[in-house]
């Protein structure tokens, strides 16, 4: 049963990217537990704007957990406290009368603060410049049923290519590795024929982007998996490891 | 070089090195086990392995296998850490699914390498490095066990002395059980995460291969517990007479 409350938000504050950053806390009441997250936000946001504050920025667009654009770090949480959602699908009444929410922004080196709780997330972008693509030269199309693929390989593409790019897999990693972005998007495509042609290429070009755009080194704990909004597994951490070290070792 | 330049590269050494060091740690368990049957036995395996050449140059590949594992080890936490950026989280929560010992791999290496050195005090001291400077003209070369001195091939005496002398004895049982302790939390993680890395893994092989690795662990640690327990309960028993 949704009931209202009070609660108090503490949230990041940083002016800009080179600003020195803190926590400032505030007090909202009567808040709808039906409300979301984000909704929340706008309130303590439009309540800002009221006492002439500035008011917090975040990122969000489609808010029905398809866009990867929301980006909060909730109670220790990516996308907050319950599974397989973004923050946008993220309810109050997942929070207690009287309760302190934490809302930190993404920590990475890769993932610069532009101001409060958004975040510079080029870095991925960068990474899917690298590879994450398909080379073909356009003509007309094909039939749909010109090239037969395994049921089993289109499904687990499929689950691969869920993946919205948000962040969180990175945000949640102790070691701030990107590997299960980039493993899901060598895999939805190494995975089909269409794809597998360029694969060697294109998993050494993009794990050389991620590495050099400052990610950290896998340690397999999977934390990313957990905190997936998109439950994206672990077993395609496996499958780039291998496509990489083959394509290494054919070298 | 991508063996050190790319993250994946550097993952692959951390997990060949630690599996030669499984290895290497299965053997060593099954040669202690001897020491339970006939410690005639377990002496005769010393002899077989002092300070001959093979021995040695295993003894060389070996603490290879220790320092690139460490080095490396170093080397990806420095990494690791500066990938967080500059500030980092004020609260960090628990994750399910996430085992404890996956994100607590350097303390676990830590504290076994930290009981690795007494170890290499405790026996290989008097043993190989006793026997080396026998051999390099340092005839009376000697480190004793409690007050006695034992030969360098007389392993089995070492052993029943560390372990059994009344109260120190026992003090070096609980701490090779802590020892034995760690070292099974960090393999059960380590033994899985060196095969994801190396790639053999997918959706089915996922819970299998955690089971192998759990597997491994409990063998590991607990050819070498069993050699303790035993002394354990042997010095117990002759403190109870």
């Amino acid at each position: 049963m949704d009931n209202y409350i009070d609660i108090k938000v503490r949230v990041w504050r940083q002016a800009g990217p080179k600003a020195e950053g803190h926590f400032e806390t505030y007090e909202l009441k009567h808040i709808f537990q039906g409300a979301s997250f984000l909704e929340m936000i706008d309130i303590l946001n439009e309540q800002l704007i009221s006492e002439h504050k500035d008011p917090i920025a975040f990122d969000h667009d489609c808010r029905e957990g398809i866009c990867g654009m929301c980006s909060m770090y909730v109670n220790g949480h990516p996308h907050g406290p319950d599974s397989a959602i973004t923050t946008c699908q993220l309810h109050m009444r997942k929070f207690k009368d009287g309760e302190t929410i934490t809302i930190e922004p993404w920590r990475s080196r890769a993932f610069p603060v532009i101001k409060d709780l958004m975040v510079d997330r080029e870095a991925y972008d960068k990474i899917m410049q690298a590879g994450g693509f398909v080379s073909v030269n356009t003509g007309g199309v094909p039939d749909a049923n010109a090239i037969p693929i395994p049921k089993a390989h289109a499904d687990e593409a499929m689950d691969a290519a869920s993946c919205i790019g948000c962040g969180a897999c990175a945000a949640a990693c102790k070691n701030g590795s990107a590997m299960l972005f980039v493993s899901a998007k060598v895999s939805q495509l190494a995975l089909l024929p269409q794809g597998k042609v360029e694969a060697a290429a294109r998993a050494k070009a993009m794990v050389a982007k991620m590495d050099e755009l400052g990610f950290g080194n896998c340690t397999n704990t999977g934390a990313c998996a957990a905190e997936c909004p998109k439950q994206v597994s672990l077993a395609n951490i496996a499958r780039l490891n291998r496509e990489f070290l083959c394509a290494k070792l054919k070298d | 070089m991508w063996l050190k330049d790319s993250s994946i590269g550097r993952k692959l050494v951390m997990s060949i090195s630690g599996l030669g060091l499984v290895f290497f740690l299965l053997f060593h368990g099954c040669m202690n086990l001897a020491l339970v049957f006939s410690e005639e036995a377990y002496n005769w395996i010393c002899s077989v392995l002092g300070a001959n050449w093979y021995a040695l140059v295993a003894t060389l590949g070996l603490g290879a296998l220790v320092l690139i594992h460490f080095l490396y080890a170093i080397y990806l936490t420095i990494q690791n850490r500066m990938a967080r950026g500059k500030d980092r989280y004020a609260v960090t929560a628990k994750r399910e699914g996430v085992e404890w010992e996956s994100e607590n791999m350097l303390v676990l290496g830590f504290v076994v390498i930290g009981f690795i050195v007494l170890h290499l005090a405790n026996f290989w001291f008097k043993m190989q490095f006793t026997e080396i400077m026998h051999m390099c003209g340092a005839e009376d070369f000697a480190v004793a066990t409690f007050g006695t001195v034992y030969a360098p091939t007389d392993g089995a005496g070492m052993v029943k002395a560390l372990f059994t002398t009344p109260i120190w004895g026992q003090v070096y049982c609980v701490l090779y059980l802590v020892w034995l302790t760690a070292l099974w939390f960090h393999l059960r993680h380590g033994v899985w995460s060196a095969l994801h890395t190396m790639g053999f893994n997918n959706l089915v092989w996922m819970k299998r291969v955690k089971v192998i690795s759990a597997v491994v662990a409990t063998l590991v640690a607990g050819l070498f517990a069993i050699v303790v327990l035993y002394y354990l309960g042997y010095g117990i028993g002759m403190l109870c007479v």
